[in-house]
């Protein structure tokens, strides 16, 4: 629809964004391969010499390294059941008829607007702390011992607090897509005699599938990033149980100061991320219109 | 459209609705309720609800304590700039993809998008050192640099498919009247597409305002935003619960308002449009 | 003056070429309508004229300078759009002020032409509002007085009622008419409804698949089409086809008779046949009569004629209305 005049203006436009994004992507990837293959520690300046892939073996028979892949898929894959479940069933009921719709959406939606920082640290020393925490209180209204979430069960007690910040979300979204389903399709579905079961299996269900894509989609780009709700809970701890793939290169990078083995790492999780990536931009590539 | 549901039913929704989304509120409206009590009692067991002598030393304490203000201007600046020179660059690239795109246009859309897949500690060891020998760490500029490259795909994204639903044709009527590139974008397109630029300018403004993976590692005392300013809050010499509850109000408060008053574009730039 | 003419203009699209090559000559002041179905090219010869596309081969001549190479501002069109191409966010005023403003016309001026035009189409009470303000006519008015200010070479309209309900389509397109009548500048005007075709043109350009198929005056087209296509698609309702004997008879391969030039009778003629569908439009019948041996021909009686469902009736074609075409579809005569 245009003519060489427009489309080379067209090109000039697109140029800075492309050279931008195109520097964002090479430049640092090339520089963590390059420190991936040195040994290279900030506190031994100087020092640095071609280890080949000794980082590499370093890293992959860490048992922190097994420990930090399984938690990573831990926190994405509990996260996202919580969300997507949660999700549909909160779209659901906030679709019915009632009053203050308005006010219910805007209390649900906040936990997303909420930095990562302040719901970590809320959720930390207001609610699971074992001394001073609200859960601690109710625990011993019902006559309990309180229990110490961070301390005894870092892994699970994370995944709450992201799913809490990521529910919302997941509501939003699917909430959005129910509201486009025509309203004429559900009552012809109920002249043709389908219950209420049926209904959400046959209708509502796959009307949602393409927002239950979008939400796993890009709720796990970002949660295989999850960094600062473990920082200020957990510190990756007790021991690593609750150190990530991303955590443990941060630790790696600047608590000891290892850049070869944390360049190493990085470059494993790019690796990890582009398995996943690769999957989901298949789906995405059918779900989004370009 | 809808069909009217018996009152009974409605009001047995109404109570489910509002008492989970109070549930899942709650956190938040703790948090506001503890930053007006003295510390004595918002550890105070069994814990107090309403019923405390308001104060609101807290906020005065946590600004004279650690210079509060100088965060939230971090955070103001670097939020604003790194959305503003994003859209910046973003504009004229949306627009030629959406109004004269070849065969490529998608996969340079795709690619795009693609970036936000790299997980950031890919690139952490050397941003970092980048970062550290040319004197960027924890400034406000260095900030502003990385949040525009990491939120310029969304923001290229948004306008596009906002752009996408400006008919071809108005642009090419402007084309007919004689207007030159220039014009066309700045008496047309731009007036056109405000309501879409206004809408990514937000959700980008929120994005960065909550961003805490570069932040965290690449800000210290000096350009900290309030990201990092509250995580220092996590040490144990910084238990000090009323006083988290006031800094993490003030750090919330203006983003809920942003958020609430653009829920419907935050689902759709969220999705990059496909969910509107 | 507005004169056009096209030499040799093709248009490929990577590798289908969707005008293979075109020659037209468009004189100065005339009105032609591009005519054809969906996809036969007319947008695109358009907005190739306009300067929205470039050509891929040929040369664009408008007013005797070679305008290939030009921008769309540069050639002294004016272009009126199927949705009306409004620029939302202004007023009415403001849109028709805009190809002035951007040929940066004094304010005094542009104001005087605006209320000018304004006053020639009937929206000076409507300068003020808003697009989304107005009706489906209304804003079409709007989209040719942004036109007309400018006093253009030529102007382009791109089924510019296509959007508009029926009835206003026949009083816009008396509009336009007028107006041309009174402008007396070239205009070309695109479109797929024939009738829009016939009522307005000087000149028809009947398009297929890119190509020319036939050029003349609507009364030309209607009485000598040169081709099947053309004499399938002037006319309504359409032109019967027949072939095999009965076209063998009148030494064709396919002869075609027009709706209102077969003589019904209840007694005698040349085919007999049972009558399907009777549309009585009041003023006509159009009759769907299965004819023996034949298949179905459609005939357009007065409405006075009384005839019914399942009546055996007799049809007769008028020898001298009779159109003889050959195997490759060309007329022969």
């Amino acid at each position: 629809m245009a003519t060489l005049h427009t489309r080379s203006a067209a090109r000039l436009m697109i140029a800075p964004s492309v050279l931008l994004l195109l520097a964002w992507m090479i430049v640092p990837l090339a520089l963590t391969i390059y420190f991936s293959l040195l040994r290279y520690n900030l506190l031994m300046p100087g020092m640095e010499e071609f280890a080949g892939l000794s980082n590499y073996t370093y890293f992959l028979t860490d048992p922190a390294f097994f420990q930090a892949i399984f938690n990573t898929l831990a926190i994405v894959l509990g996260v996202l059941f919580i969300t997507v479940a949660g999700g549909i069933g909160l779209a659901l009921l906030l679709d019915q008829q009632m009053f203050g719709q308005g006010i219910v959406r805007i209390l649900v939606i906040a936990p997303f607007l909420i930095m990562p920082t302040v719901a970590a640290l809320v959720w930390k020393n207001m609610f699971m702390n074992p001394v001073n925490g609200l859960f601690a209180w109710l625990a011993k209204l019902l006559g309990l011992q309180p229990f110490d979430f961070l301390a005894n069960a870092p892994l699970l007690s994370i995944i709450l607090i992201v799913a809490w910040q990521w529910l919302p979300f997941a509501t939003l979204i699917l909430l959005t897509a129910l509201q486009s389903l025509d309203e004429e399709q559900k009552e012809a579905a109920q002249m043709d005699g389908a219950g209420a079961w049926s209904r959400f299996i046959y209708l509502v269900l796959p009307h949602l599938s393409r927002a239950i894509t979008v939400v796993i989609l890009i709720q796990t780009i970002f949660l295989l990033s999850v960094f600062a709700e473990i920082l200020v809970t957990t510190n990756g701890g007790p021991g690593t149980q609750s150190t990530n793939l991303t955590f443990l290169v941060y630790a790696q990078a600047l608590l000891q100061f290892d850049v070869g083995g944390a360049s190493a790492g990085g470059i494993i999780a790019v690796i990890l991320a582009n398995i996943v990536a690769f999957f989901l931009m298949r789906m995405i590539g059918k779900t989004l219109e370009a | 459209m809808a069909r009217n549901v018996s009152t009974g039913r409605k009001l047995i929704t109404t109570v489910v609705a509002w008492t989970i989304a109070i549930l899942i509120f709650f956190p938040i409206l703790w948090t506001f309720l503890t930053s007006f009590k003295t510390e004595a009692q918002a550890i105070a067991s069994p814990p107090v609800f309403l019923f405390f002598d308001w104060t609101t030393e807290n906020y005065s304490e946590v600004q004279s304590r650690s210079d509060y203000l100088k965060h939230f201007m971090n955070s103001v600046v670097v939020s604003f700039g790194s959305t503003l020179l994003g859209l910046l660059i973003a504009i004229p690239s949306a627009w030629a993809m959406a109004f004269a795109p070849t065969k490529r246009t998608k996969d340079v859309l795709m690619w795009m998008l693609s970036t936000k897949m790299m997980p950031p500690v890919g690139v952490l060891v050397p941003m970092y050192l980048m970062f550290r020998n040319w004197g960027l760490l924890d400034t406000r500029t260095g900030l502003v640099i990385v949040l525009t490259l990491i939120n310029l795909p969304i923001i290229i994204w948004m306008l596009y498919t906002y752009f996408k639903e400006i008919p071809g044709e108005i642009l090419e009527a402007a084309r007919m009247d004689g207007a030159s590139l220039a014009k066309e974008i700045i008496y047309v397109l731009t007036p056109m597409a405000i309501p879409g630029i206004a809408s990514t300018l937000l959700l980008n403004i929120i994005l960065a305002w909550n961003e805490a993976f570069w932040t965290l590692n690449l800000s210290a005392a000096k350009a900290a935003p309030l990201t990092a300013f509250i995580a220092s809050y996590s040490s144990p010499e910084g238990l000090f619960y009323a006083k988290l509850s006031a800094a993490s109000t003030m750090a919330i408060a203006p983003i809920l308002i942003l958020g609430w008053f653009s829920q419907k574009q935050l689902v759709r730039g969220l999705t990059f449009g496909a969910v509107k | 003056m507005g004169s056009i003419t096209l030499k040799n203009v093709s248009k490929v699209f990577g590798a289908h070429a969707v005008i293979p090559s075109i020659d037209l000559d468009i004189t100065d002041g005339e009105f032609v309508v591009f005519v054809g179905p969906s996809g036969c090219g007319k947008s695109t010869l358009l907005r190739l004229i306009a300067g929205l596309e470039d050509v891929s081969d040929g040369e664009i001549i408008i007013d005797g300078r070679n305008a290939t190479e030009l921008p769309p501002a540069r050639r002294g069109l004016s272009m009126v759009f199927q949705s009306y191409a409004l620029y939302p966010h202004m007023s009415v005023r403001s849109n028709i002020a805009f190809p002035l403003k951007m040929a940066g016309e004094d304010k005094a001026a542009i104001d005087k032409k605006v209320e000018d035009a304004a006053r020639v189409l009937n929206l000076t009470d409507y300068l003020d509002r808003k697009p989304r303000q107005l009706s489906g006519g209304q804003r079409q008015r709007v989209a040719i007085g942004r036109a007309i200010v400018r006093q253009p070479e030529a102007f382009l309209f791109d089924e510019p009622l296509s959007n508009l309900d029926a009835a206003l389509r026949v009083n816009m397109r008396l509009e336009i008419s007028q107006l041309h009548q009174q402008l007396k500048t070239t205009m070309i005007y695109v479109t797929h409804d024939q009738v829009e075709a016939m009522t307005m043109a000087d000149k028809i350009v009947v398009l297929n698949r890119g190509r020319i198929e036939q050029v003349g005056s609507p009364l030309e087209l209607y009485r000598r089409p040169d081709n099947l296509f053309v004499a399938g698609f002037i006319g309504s309702p359409k032109m019967n086809f027949i072939s095999g004997a009965q076209a063998a008879n009148h030494q064709a391969h396919t002869i075609g008779i027009r709706p209102e030039h077969l003589v019904l009778s209840k007694d005698h003629g040349t085919w007999q046949g049972t009558v399907g569908v009777a549309e009585h439009l009041g003023s006509d019948t159009f009759l769907h009569v299965n004819a023996d041996g034949i298949g179905t021909l459609t005939a357009r009686v007065s409405g006075d004629f009384a005839v019914t469902h399942g009546d055996r009736v007799f049809l007769t074609p008028d020898p001298q209305r009779l159109h003889r075409f050959d195997e490759k579809g060309m007329a022969i005569r």
